[in-house]
């Protein structure tokens, strides 16, 4: 798995709540059974004018200039600034890996899906929960000034700003040290084999239905 | 000590290592499989020269994608070039290692949360895992259900078990009588606008109260299965002898003695009467009416009688905002009266609503009716094989193709229009699936949800209607 320790880069604001999986990647991109190369295709339906086909060099095709993405000011943007519950709907990975396949590295929002929230980590992207109110100061910060970074810090969870202000969020230990590290985490859980095993042999015996095969 | 909520028996049942930062390693006994978030789980084992654990705990079928129109012609014959090869690549992954699967033109081959129920794959008190979010369906047996990303898939595949936080105990309870026309469907719209869309994150909700209880096992999924609408990976609901009958016979489930004994120590997968919820939720099913999503989220909901809110009496800033922007993708004006929202097409299917109970709620208010002229195309989309044969061996498809609607074969379809069922841009559609979100049934498509009775008295009339008023007809 990629790893995460400390990431500088420019914000860009999405102000909308409830950001669904189906508006991070629309379906037709689905198709891939791949895992790279849906950047282009990150938030289609808001990025382009038109309707956006797999496969399709995006490169000619008429973008929405109201979208915030598309503003110059947020070209190369590696944080994105979002709302609350972003990432709802489906389980749909193809939500981070085009997240990450665009560039960005950490999401920051006041509260995201859950489903979501387990992905990004499982692809080395960031998901950070702030406060509503500090959120809505970094929303302000960012469109006040063109340029505005802000710096993630995971081994000391901190978010910092350009003028220094610290907003400190919280991680699992056990997440924080897979990204840290970009750890394999099927590798991991195979070190416990031996308690895979013996939990299967005393469920045997209490459930043994659960163990008949399904079979053609 | 307080007792267990079901949720803490799954739980407790499942662990097969608790670390001390929280975070668990728990069994999954099952796993369904489909051809969209499979494909990079199936090339990570390889690339990694990983062997799946328990290759019989697997079940696949594919169902995003498939055409529902005639398809005997089988996989070569999908047209569009990217979802055939989606198709074929979970063929060729399940024959490669040895996985079950129904493949499309199996009778047994249907939407995976449709099909592993109706095989006794889905069993009270297992876990069920999906790479798909509507996995807390299954929940309605008193298993713990939940969608998993595709990391996970493969994470599940070489190891037989997830790594997993807790999460907290919510009790949605609905008690009292549903009125005549209210439906299970109207019940989880309802309370989604009570709670929102993020109303159950972080939690496991069970849902309880005498309504409940007596809507039946299919009603029940319908309940569970919009549990992630609310914020809830999973859904859950107490097993009951409805939920015990309800698995005699199928064939992936216990048979004979072994039946008996499962029986025995299913009747435990209830919440003890002193179990504490985290939260608790109290809703009376008297006032639950038949209900309309009206914008982008399944959170825009109002009864049938109801009128689109208006962004000026909405409170706080960023509702009205998102308020203006969905009326505005939905084509609609604050104050209009639901009944007045014309529609282009109609869908009933999906996971949600394409069972049998389903369709013959359906097939009762189109029969001997016709949809309306205005329409453009009105379908019905079983949710299995064996539901359609079942709803053919009664007469229903019949029913609806005599009412001017289409009988097809199942799959997904118009739920996400993967495949060629879609709506095309500022196409309205009554539709008994469960996400609204914008694009979700075709680019610039505007969706509303209802419930089959809701959406076949909307087919008739070509505009909402409600159903309790034809049903007196
Ligand atoms: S019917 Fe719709 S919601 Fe259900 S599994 Fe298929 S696409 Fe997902």
């Amino acid at each position: 798995m990629k790893k995460f320790t400390q990431y500088t880069g420019i914000a860009a604001p999405l102000d909308r709540a409830n950001v669904d999986t189906d508006m991070i990647i629309p379906k037709q991109f689905l198709k891939s059974i791949k895992r790279a190369g849906f950047g282009p295709n990150l938030f289609d339906e808001l990025r382009y004018l038109d309707e956006g086909q797999p496969d399709q060099d995006c490169a000619g095709r008429p973008l929405n200039p109201d979208f915030v993405l598309n503003q110059p000011r947020y070209a190369g943007a590696g944080v994105l600034l979002a709302r609350e519950n972003f990432g709802c709907g489906s389980s749909r990975e193809h939500a981070p890996w085009a997240l990450d396949d665009y560039g960005f590295r950490a999401v920051i929002a006041p509260s995201f899906a859950d489903i979501f929230y387990n992905n990004c980590f499982k692809n080395g992207l960031l998901p950070i929960i702030l406060s509503e109110a500090q959120v809505d100061q970094l929303f302000k910060e960012v469109e006040a000034n063109e340029g505005y970074q802000l710096t993630v810090d995971l081994e000391r969870q901190v978010v910092v700003t350009p003028s220094g202000e610290e907003f400190a969020f919280e991680v699992d230990a056990f997440r924080k040290h897979c990204l840290l590290n970009g750890l394999d985490d099927i590798g991991l859980t195979l070190q416990h084999a031996d308690e895979i095993k013996a939990y299967e042999a005393r469920r045997r015996q209490e459930a043994p239905w659960l163990f008949d095969a399904i079979h053609n | 000590m307080a007792g267990k909520t079901l949720y803490d028996k799954l739980w407790d049942a499942h662990l097969v290592r608790q670390n001390e930062d929280g975070s668990a390693l728990i069994y999954i006994d099952r796993q369904i499989l489909h051809e969209v978030t499979s494909p990079q789980a199936f090339e990570g084992l390889r690339l990694a020269g990983r062997k799946p654990w328990r290759i019989d705990a697997n079940l696949a079928t594919p169902d995003h994608n498939v055409p529902t129109t005639e398809r005997s012609g089988g996989v070569d014959q999908i047209v569009d070039p990217v979802s055939r090869i989606q198709v074929k690549t979970l063929d060729a992954n399940c024959d490669d290692f040895g996985i079950v699967e129904f493949k499309m033109n199996d009778s047994r081959q249907g939407i995976v949360h449709v099909v592993g129920p109706e095989q006794g794959m889905t069993l009270p008190g297992s876990t069920v895992v999906c790479g798909d979010s509507h996995t807390s369906t299954h929940g309605a047996f008193g298993a713990l259900a939940h969608g998993i990303g595709t990391s996970e898939v493969e994470h599940v595949l070489a190891t037989q078990c997830l790594i997993a936080k807790k999460m907290k105990n919510m009790l949605v309870r609905v008690d009292g009588e549903l009125g005549a026309g209210v439906t299970a469907k109207d019940v989880v719209l309802h309370i989604i606008g009570v709670i929102g869309t993020a109303g159950g994150t972080g939690c496991a909700i069970e849902f309880g109260g005498s309504a409940i209880r007596s809507l039946s096992v299919e009603g029940r999924m319908t309940i569970c299965n919009m549990a992630i609408e609310a914020g809830a990976r999973v859904g859950l609901v107490a097993v009951d002898d409805k939920t015990i009958d309800y698995f005699r016979g199928r064939p992936f489930a216990p048979q004979g003695d072994s039946f008996e004994q499962a029986a025995a120590a299913w009747k435990d997968l209830v919440s003890d009467e002193d179990a504490v919820f985290d939260r608790v939720v109290e809703i009376r099913a008297e006032e639950i009416k038949p209900q309309v999503t009206w914008g982008t989220s399944p959170e825009m909901v109002v009864a049938v009688d109801g009128t689109v809110p208006n962004p000026e009496r909405a409170g706080d800033q960023v509702k009205a905002d998102g308020i203006r922007r969905a009326l505005k993708y939905m084509g609609l004006e604050a104050d209009q009266k639901i009944t007045d929202i014309r529609l282009d097409r109609v869908f009933i299917g999906s996971c949600t609503n394409s069972r049998i109970e389903d369709l013959r709620a359906a097939a009762e208010v189109v029969k001997g009716r016709k949809v309306a002229a205005t329409l453009k195309q009105a379908l019905v989309v079983p949710g299995s094989g064996l539901v359609k044969a079942q709803a053919e061996a009664e007469g229903l498809d019949e029913i609806f193709i005599e009412a001017g609607l289409e009988w097809r074969e199942p799959g997904c379809s118009m739920c996400l229009a993967m495949n060629p069922d879609k709506l095309g841009p500022g196409e309205h559609c009554a539709s008994t699936s469960n996400r609204n979100f914008e694009g979700r049934q075709g680019f610039g498509g505007r969706t509303h949800l209802v419930s089959p009775a809701m959406a076949a008295a909307a087919a008739i009339a070509g505009h909402f209607v409600d159903v309790r008023e034809m049903m007196n007809q």
